[in-house]
């Protein structure tokens, strides 16, 4: 269906982008088009999206150049709202940075949170040099789409020591425009020794038809240490992909949540590559889903270097008909001895017709590494039921202590207790449609 | 208090109870014994409501109501208890709050509101202290990684806490050490009075010697085979249960 393709390359020649006419950025932006020409939507003839049929979002003929929006019925923004943090709130509408949504008040001085549009425009010899290097450029057609339409997004800055004291949160809300795709691009850069907390939060409007294809690109340099948060509550009838890429540098620690929770089909590329000594990272992820949804985590860990350490712990609960895909690749490479790899995968099937794909993959060139890993896909356990209702608690009730149970562990590794309380409360809702388990939590 | 009448149960389509005749009356406490494989647990999950236990005959009536029409969870609302010969382990669920889940339902089942949290407290820790066990075991996972006493006792705790009516013990005393075998007993001596009613099932006298039965029955091939006072216990102890067997059933209705 190169159709699709054309006519987005088509768009991307008539719209007047941000930084045009600078040689780096149009050779960026072009790179990322001819990539898309040459390898399209992927197919499920691709190993990477064996299980993951993105027809429904190629077929569709989504449109750009959204308008930016100063405005906005603060209701809407304020129902996505993360119930008791206390954050920096940088907005973008549609993808477009909105500066008088947003609420950065009392930001340390060592931190410089620009739209990349600007950013870009800048034409700093850090953007220039940092933007597009840490995306492998050739992992998926997605990823070239993005680049091919390199717009807005955020641009973080954060100096070297510089702690801050306050979650970073990043709103991305789509308003109901229906069938636009919106390309957040986003760009972060952690200076030596930094600490903070960054939450990318994907939320819309009433939820019409309308395609996320975001991707981030982050640099944690020596000894830094990040805590990234994805909270993707897109729209039920929304399309979502979005690429996470970071490099680590030396003793660099970063924990990832990667929480899927919305969307009608949900892919994210995780991407970390620990690129000097004692680099460590751990990877949570927890993704409900229902109805007819499909959730897709694809991550990977490079293991490039001696000494580091990664922990990937990835829990799924899915009901109805809902699918799940997992696929954990890890790479330890040749030079990387000592390495510590561990990873689990846990699924858990509320009703016959869920299903699950989940593929630990290793690959280990170096001989002196600690590896493992582990996947299970279960039911509830009927004699667990019995037990509980012998002891007067309903049927219903016991199936969703249990549930909540199967995921408590992974969401008390959220630090960030409004994140916890929102997975909490979507559990509930999604998957028992209600209250009952606030009673249990 | 509970009357079974010709009750006959299968599990996959296999007949395991064929027609058990049982009378209990409230404040006494009957011994069921019996070879392995003769349907003691069987019945215990039938009286408990487990589903895949499929009755398929006879009647039981729980203070005068026909019990097969309560769920699982009505019969524990109502105060039917079973401890569990294997306990379930629940991974995420601290006894604690299965405790109080427990105790809430039942209170709301009989129109009453939930105990606060400060009575609660107060009431599990006296009861605990029964059992002799450490107050930690309430912040652990439900039997996770409880050794197998230890399980048994956390079945006496729980009994202890909800205060049933009718309590069914399947092998409560199987692989417990003498000591935790006397609090075991006491547990349940504790809860004895003239309103509740025990049904025990073990494999060794030495478990009636702490719990004194009022009533002994044999089961034997999905049927009560004879029933007795406590000497009963003593001479299967001495005899075994090859000289029943001989004997033609006999369904003595207590
Ligand atoms: N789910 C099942 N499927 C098939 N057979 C079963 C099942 N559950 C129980 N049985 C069979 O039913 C019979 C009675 O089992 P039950 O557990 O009631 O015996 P018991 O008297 O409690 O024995 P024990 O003294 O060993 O605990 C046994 O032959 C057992 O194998
Ligand atoms: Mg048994």
């Amino acid at each position: 269906m190169s159709a699709a393709v054309d006519r987005y390359l088509a768009l991307q020649k008539e719209l007047v982008l941000p930084g045009r006419g600078l040689s780096w950025i149009d050779a960026l932006r072009n790179e990322g088009a001819h990539h898309f020409k040459d390898v399209g939507f992927p197919t499920m003839r691709d190993e990477d999206w064996r299980h993951t049929n993105v027809r429904p979002i190629q077929k569709r003929e989504f449109t750009l150049g959204n308008s930016a929006q100063d405005e906005l019925d603060n209701d809407s923004l304020s129902k996505s709202a993360l119930t008791g943090l206390d954050a920096y709130r940088v907005v973008f509408v549609d993808g477009r940075y909105c500066k008088a949504l947003s609420s950065l008040d009392g930001l340390p001085g060592g931190v410089t949170v620009e739209s990349l549009a600007a950013a870009v425009a800048a034409d700093t010899d850090e953007v220039r040099e940092t933007l597009g290097s840490i995306a492998p450029k050739h992992r998926s057609g997605f990823i070239a789409l993005n680049t091919a339409f390199v717009d807005d997004g955020l641009y973080l800055h954060v100096d070297d020591d510089c702690v801050v004291d306050k979650p970073i949160e990043l709103v991305f809300f789509s308003t109901d425009t229906a069938e636009q795709l919106i390309q957040p691009r986003n760009l972060f850069i952690f200076g030596n020794r930094s600490s903070v907390q960054i939450i990318e939060h994907y939320v819309c409007g009433q939820g019409s038809v309308y395609f996320t294809n975001a991707v981030s690109e982050l640099l944690v340099q020596d000894s830094a240490v990040l805590q990234h948060t994805k909270l993707q509550e897109e729209g039920d009838k929304a399309f979502h992909v979005g690429g996470v890429f970071m490099h680590l540098q030396a003793g660099a620690q970063v924990v990832s949540n990667n929480i899927a929770l919305g969307s009608l089909i949900g892919r994210t590329d995780l991407q970390v590559a620990l690129k000097a000594e004692g680099a460590s990272c751990d990877l949570n992820g927890v993704y409900f889903a229902n109805g007819r949804q499909h959730i897709d985590n694809f991550t990977q860990v490079d293991h490039e270097k001696p000494a580091c350490k990664s922990n990937e712990y990835y829990k799924g609960v899915l009901n109805d008909r809902a699918r799940a895909v997992f696929r954990g690749r890890v790479v330890v490479h040749q030079d990387a001895q000592h390495t510590d790899a561990q990873q689990q995968n846990k699924n858990l099937l509320l009703s016959a017709d869920a299903e699950v794909d989940t593929k630990p993959q290793l690959e280990i060139y170096a001989d002196d590494v600690k590896c493992s890993h582990g996947a299970t896909v279960g039911q509830l356990d009927e004699a667990a039921i019995f037990y509980l209702r012998s002891r007067a608690i309903n049927e219903a009730t016991a199936r969703s202590l249990l549930t909540y149970a199967f995921a408590a562990d992974l969401i008390s590794r959220f630090s960030i207790p409004a994140i916890r309380s929102r997975v909490e409360s979507v559990l509930s809702s999604k998957l028992f449609g209600g209250s009952q388990m606030e009673q249990l939590v | 208090m509970l009357s079974i009448r010709n009750l006959h149960a299968s599990v996959a389509g296999k007949p395991i109870l064929r027609g058990i005749n049982l009378e209990v009356k409230k404040g006494e406490v009957h011994a069921i014994m019996g070879p392995n494989g003769s349907g003691k647990s069987t019945l215990a999950n039938v009286l408990a409501g487990r589903e895949s236990y499929e009755v398929t005959q006879g009647e039981v009536f729980y203070r005068n109501s026909n019990l097969f029409a309560l769920s699982t969870e009505e019969r524990a609302c109502e105060g039917i208890f079973l401890a569990f010969q294997y306990p379930v382990e629940i991974p995420g669920v601290s006894n604690i709050y299965l405790l109080k889940a427990a105790v809430n339902a039942r209170r709301k089942h009989q129109g009453m509101s939930e105990m606060s949290a400060v009575d609660f407290l107060k009431m599990v820790r006296e009861k605990i202290k029964l059992v002799e066990m450490k107050e930690e075991f309430l912040h652990r996972a439900v039997n996770e990684g409880f050794s197998g006493g230890e399980k048994k006792r956390n079945e006496i705790l729980q009994m202890a806490v909800i205060e049933p009516t009718l309590a069914v013990l399947d092998e409560t005393d199987s692989g417990l050490d003498i000591d935790a075998l006397k609090i075991v007993a006491n547990g349940v001596n504790s809860l004895r009075n003239e309103d509740r009613a025990f049904i025990v099932i073990t494999h060794y006298q030495r478990l009636l010697d702490y719990i004194v039965p009022d009533f002994v029955h044999v089961l034997a091939e999905g049927k009560v085979v004879k029933s007795g006072g406590k000497e009963l216990a003593l001479e299967l102890e001495k005899q075994g249960y090859k000289w029943i067997e001989k004997e033609p059933a006999a369904e003595l209705r207590v």
